[in-house]
């Protein structure tokens, strides 16, 4: 490991996502294993799933997954307009589980005030 | 509408990647040392594979000029408007003509480019070449059809001749497809196929193949091909009621322009890293290399139209020329391999006729 490591997130790092293995193999490699089926042509295209991880990784707000599936997306074929779509559907669905609190908010309200 | 170009040819604009030897030490590090990535050949020597030899020559593919109407940013034969000299003669064209005519293996006669239909010799060639009964292909970059009105019949002549037409189109949208080929090639490009569509080509049961391919407009690479083309097919005929038969997806080598793209973008190191990374050995025995000749304008041989355009001509050394072509020396010459080559087995692999797998 790098003595000067300043940062968490290191762009270099998603590189080394492989090297899981080293400190589990089985599990490392179960799991890329069924990573590569689930991300496989099936009843979604690749194309579709593509979209859905973008959003996914916008959703979870993670760096990797944000290139790595920028770069799936544009390799199936899907375009700038359809992508940011994607990101939309992520932050509305995250924007609508905080507007949902409210009810319970309200509820909380109701009860407590005359 | 007039194509915008996006720049000029790298020749006439002077770049160093105008000459194939820097682009060749661009690939290989200019010292070994600063070799980053794995040497291509040994990587396919570990494997098995070297020397890679040909099976012989089915495609006869013939780059008959570097004229053209367009200045894509990705071209890797850094054709242009420009590039007026390069253009093969009719004595070539005839000295072609002979070879195909004598080596009953060729099935297929490859015309490529630039935009082929500006040789003054194109409608004649195809016409010798379709006399013969071989396959001819021509890679036609559609907007040369509604260029000038001397080339508005060619959906006609290429019928005529029942010319298997394929063509360059980045995506079903112009956004994409004029950042890559110059402002107002998309429009163009949907006219040209609306007409090639009005004479049967794309057509069920006419038999005239319109197949289309897909260069990914930046650094990364093709997805799936089968996916890519049903997406091809519902949006063109949606938007624009376009028909064709097959999307070709073709992985952008790391040469001439396009290397020239990855360098100012600084894109190339990690787009040599994702090819090395998608290498595929089972690409290995299908490359266009094995069963392709390749020819240059001015008649030299090369094992496909990558080599041509980094200057790497075969490994036969009595057979390097239309003037001096042997078909046993080529037959079993060894295929010149390079850096570029890691292109061809990424992922599903690549090839003029798209993915290998």
């Amino acid at each position: 490991m790098s003595k000067d490591k300043e940062y968490y997130f290191n762009k270099n790092d998603l590189k080394q996502f492989g090297n899981i293995t080293e400190f589990q193999e089985q599990m490392g490699k179960d799991y890329f294993k069924w990573y590569g089926n689930v991300m496989a042509e099936g009843a979604l295209t690749k194309r579709e799933k593509a979209l859905i991880a973008l959003a996914v990784a916008h959703a979870i707000q993670c760096p990797y997954c944000i290139d790595a599936y920028s770069s799936d997306c544009l390799s199936q074929g899907s375009d700038e307009e359809q992508m940011m779509e994607a990101v939309h559907v992520a932050a509305a669905i995250k924007a609508g589980t905080t507007l949902v609190y409210g009810v319970q908010m309200m509820n909380h309200v109701k009860e407590k005030s005359m | 509408m007039a194509i915008h170009q996006k720049s000029k040819s790298l020749t006439s604009r002077g770049n160093e990647l105008s000459s194939t030897f820097y682009q060749l030490e661009v690939l290989n590090g200019h010292e070994a040392i600063e070799a980053k990535f794995p040497r291509f050949d040994e990587k396919v020597g570990n494997l098995g594979f070297k020397p890679l030899i040909a099976s012989g020559i089915e495609i006869f593919q013939i780059n008959i000029g570097k004229l053209c109407n367009q200045t894509c940013s990705h071209c890797h034969v850094d054709a242009g408007p420009d590039r007026k000299e390069e253009q093969m003669s009719r004595t070539d064209l005839e000295k072609c003509l002979a070879i195909i005519a004598a080596t009953p293996t060729i099935n297929t006669v490859d015309i490529t480019g630039g935009a082929p239909e500006m040789n003054a010799n194109f409608r004649w060639f195809v016409e010798e070449v379709s006399k013969m009964g071989k396959k001819v292909i021509n890679r036609c970059n559609l907007t040369i059809i509604v260029a000038n009105h001397k080339y508005l019949d060619l959906p006609e002549f290429f019928a005529k001749h029942n010319v298997n037409v394929v063509s360059s189109l980045p995506y079903y949208s112009k956004n994409r497809t004029d950042a890559q080929r110059g402002d107002g090639v998309f429009e163009d490009s949907i006219k040209a196929l609306q007409m090639l569509n009005a004479v049967g080509y794309g057509k069920e049961g006419t038999g005239l193949e319109l197949d289309l391919v897909y260069n990914p407009t930046g650094a990364f690479l093709p997805g799936s091909q089968v996916s890519l083309e049903g997406q091809f097919k519902s949006q063109l005929k949606r938007r624009y009621d376009v028909e064709f038969n097959n999307l070709f997806c073709i992985t952008n080598l790391p040469i001439s322009r396009f290397l020239e793209y990855l360098l100012e973008s600084n894109n190339y190191e990690e787009y040599m890293q994702q090819l090395v990374d998608a290498f595929n050995p089972t690409t290995v025995n299908g490359l266009m290399c094995r069963n392709t000749i390749s020819v240059s304008w001015d008649g030299y041989l090369y094992d496909c139209d990558f080599n041509q355009m980094l200057d790497l001509k075969v490994d036969a050394e009595n057979s390097r020329h239309l003037d001096d072509f042997d078909l046993e020396s080529l037959n079993n010459r060894t295929i010149i391999l390079n850096q570029h080559c890691y292109g061809c087995t990424a992922g599903a692999g690549s090839s003029c006729g798209g993915s290998i797998e």
